[in-house]
């Protein structure tokens, strides 16, 4: 009895063993936010298309995403493919943390670089070598109410620089109400202005950005152009008076604004009844008369870890999210605009009146500086002296020449890296 | 059954057997503290950053560089000023009011004492998030309840998280609403260890609630206080949840504090080296705050 039972156990271990030897690879992905969620919902067909490989998705909040891979770096615990911000692309390749792409791309016959929107695909390419496959993205347009820009005497946009400052002059004029403004340029997000500095061909760093540039001639007219809304009242000064974007829209508190997609749906929602169709989208002004102007670069890359052992796998992935129907899947899931671009040709995208819009403006998107220090440099210094300018604090000029100081101090390690090099 | 204690304690009271049943205690004292404290020293004499961790070459001793930069550093004045504007108004504010709480809630003649008692420890139990949410709707500079009770009192509108002005002001408000319950309950149990007959004999002859107050209730809750202002002390300087969920240093930096341009520079830029120099002033400085205190309560 007691016999039996144990080579019962014995062929039950003997088992096992074999099984685990067609055991499938496992890849590790960790996706952000509501990606991470829903991305699971695409893996099966995957894994049916592939039964020797296994999924597993690792969700990381958007807000802590930086930090948990940046320490998961530090203890070699990255997993074997991740998101990342396109813009943190620079930052993980000097960390060496992430796997040269361009082999893998020559060999592939399903991700062509010709596919996908020239701005967006540079983001990834850092001394040209690819690092990162776009899976996502995303640019800023111009929000704006339509039925005020009629009431102030325009039919259509601002398409240059001056049409959108005098239509910003019409509406507060119109409006007559000082606690409403034309438009809302928060100090708080530097998007806008390094896009009016990118427009005016503006090199924001130099000597290959190891110096901060910000005092030159092209990006101090685009700023002090920007700036004039402020001190005009034609934009409001502080932040605190709008809780929520959506309502200071509908409530005309401002009229047009600068944002991505991912405000499309919420503004939609807010907007119903007699302002449903009061709004629309438009390509970004130029300050010339070459319509649309340029906007940014942003969206998400897939990267794979410089370590990982299952890079084929992994690739495979990538490939896969690559696809038309699975990326096109993927906007239908929660809204994330398709990288590559013969998704696009689908009806969804061809018969949706914001996603055209966002079409035209994606063949003219620009990167903003490729190096590890740039979130830095935009969200803590261009924000903060732009806050210093708008409250009148500093002048533009003061500004600027501030603001390149304290990014020529945290350019310092990149140069002397740069040095070193050179050695 | 009679037992020798000190027959029963000499066997274990050795230093060896301290020392074991010590041990578990102080490993993790000594290496979940004391060895990242020293390591954080020796970082701030580096120019540690997010390119050290890709290459341990990257790192280069720089001495007192970090220090001397930190002296160079509008940010830091700034937010060296806030810090010392939030302790210098928000510290005696919070021990007042919850001195005065506790004094009013340890009459005899108050109602409802468990009630107030609770009401007033409530927000400090509370998560800072949910409060935050709460004050930055009272605060709010059109629809704020505070905004439209000094309507009232025919005060114009202020807009309390927006003007550089107000910031401060109205992050210490909150902060002081949220602490002194705390302090309020030590207090009242302060206030319960001073004798009855004191008072009693004082009435005898002929001192009113001022002289009692004046030379009995502070006198003999002077260790209280002392262990209060301390506690505030340390606890204040390291000012950090409030404005970094209510303004986010702004608007103008003018509620950015030590605290958060210290994690600014860490854990959202990596600047690690640059970030432990700021740890050490500022534990630098809580230090010198607390001598000076126990100085003073010497002195008296």
């Amino acid at each position: 009895m007691c016999k039996r039972k144990i080579a019962v156990l014995f062929l039950i271990f003997i088992l096992g063993c074999v099984k685990s030897e067609n055991e499938p690879t496992v890849i590790k992905f960790w996706a952000m936010g509501a990606e991470g969620e829903y991305v699971s919902q695409l893996l099966p067909e995957f894994e049916k298309e592939n039964p020797n490989i296994k999924v597993t998705v690792q969700q990381v909040p958007w807000t802590a995403a930086q930090e948990k891979l940046i320490t998961a770096f530090a203890s070699e615990k990255l997993p074997d493919l991740f998101q990342l911000g396109n813009t943190w692309v620079p930052q993980f390749h000097s960390l060496s943390a992430i796997e040269n792409l361009t082999e893998f791309v020559d060999k592939s016959t399903s991700i062509d670089q010709s596919n996908y929107f020239q701005g967006i695909w540079d983001t990834n390419v850092l001394d040209s070598t690819i690092y990162g496959i776009p899976w996502y993205i995303d640019t800023r347009v111009l929000y704006y109410r339509t039925d005020i820009l009629k009431r102030a005497g325009y039919e259509h946009p601002p398409r240059t620089w001056d049409e959108l400052y005098e239509v910003s002059k019409s509406i507060k004029k119109v409006l007559a109400d000082e606690n409403k403004f034309a438009i809302y340029l928060p100090s708080n997000e530097w998007a806008p202005f390094i896009i009016w500095g990118l427009q005016n061909n503006a090199k924001l760093l130099k000597s290959n950005n190891s110096y901060g540039n910000f005092s030159s001639a092209e990006f101090k007219e685009a700023f002090t152009f920007l700036t004039k809304f402020h001190k005009e009242k034609l934009a409001p000064i502080g932040m605190t008076k709008v809780n929520n974007i959506f309502q200071g829209f509908k409530d005309e508190y401002f009229s047009i604004y600068i944002s991505g997609p991912w405000n499309i749906k919420d503004f939609k929602f807010w907007l119903t009844d007699s302002l449903e169709n009061s709004w629309m989208i438009a390509p970004l002004p130029s300050p010339t008369d070459k319509y649309p102007g340029a906007s940014l670069a942003g969206g998400s890359s897939l990267v794979i870890n410089s370590k990982s052992e299952v890079k084929e796998e992994a690739w495979k992935l990538i490939e896969f999210l690559s696809r038309k129907n699975v990326q096109i899947k993927f906007y239908k899931l929660l809204n994330n605009l398709p990288a590559v671009k013969n998704a696009w040709n689908d009806s969804v995208f061809v018969n949706d009146k914001y996603m055209k819009v966002f079409y035209k403006q994606f063949l003219n998107v620009k990167a903003t500086p490729k190096i590890a220090e740039w979130e830095q440099i935009a969200f803590s210094k261009v924000q903060q002296y732009t806050e210093y300018t708008v409250r009148e604090v500093m002048t533009v000029d003061e500004a600027l020449a501030a603001l390149d100081k304290d990014i020529n101090e945290i350019l310092k390690k990149r140069r002397w890296l740069l040095n070193r090099k050179i050695e | 059954m009679k037992i020798n204690i000190k027959k029963y304690y000499s066997g274990f009271g050795s230093k060896k057997s301290l020392l074991i049943f010590l041990s578990p205690a102080l490993l993790a004292i000594f290496s979940f503290f004391f060895i990242p404290v020293i390591a954080a020293f020796i970082i701030s004499f580096t120019d540690f950053s997010i390119y050290a961790l890709a290459d341990w070459n990257y790192i280069q001793f720089i001495g007192f560089d970090n220090y001397f930069r930190l002296f160079d550093d509008p940010l830091f004045w700034t937010s060296l000023k806030n810090t010392f504007y939030f302790v210098i108004v928000a510290g005696p504010l919070s021990i007042i009011a919850s001195l005065t709480a506790a004094i009013l809630l340890s009459s005899k003649t108050t109602l409802f004492k468990s009630f107030f008692r609770l009401s007033f420890f409530l927000p400090v139990v509370t998560t800072l998030v949910a409060v935050a949410i709460v004050w930055r709707f009272i605060y709010h500079p059109n629809f704020g309840l505070l905004n439209y009770a000094l309507g009232y009192l025919g005060i114009s509108p202020i807009d309390w998280l927006g003007d550089p002005n107000w910031a401060m002001p109205a992050i210490i408000l909150m902060a002081v609403w949220k602490s002194f319950g705390y302090n309020m309950i030590i207090f009242i149990a302060g206030l319960h260890n001073i004798p009855e007959q004191l008072y009693e004999a004082a009435e005898v002859e002929g001192a009113n609630s001022w002289h009692k107050f004046r030379n009995i209730t502070l006198p003999l809750l002077a260790p209280t206080t002392m262990f209060v202002g301390i506690i505030t002390l340390i606890g204040f300087f390291q000012l950090f949840a409030e404005p970094y969920i209510m303004t986010q240093g702004g608007p103008l930096n003018s509620t950015l504090s030590i605290v958060q341009y210290m994690y600014q520079e860490g854990f959202r830029w990596w600047n690690i080296g640059y970030s432990a120099a700021i740890a050490f002033v500022l534990f630098t400085i809580i230090f010198v705050g607390t001598i000076i205190q126990l100085k003073l309560k010497k002195n008296d």
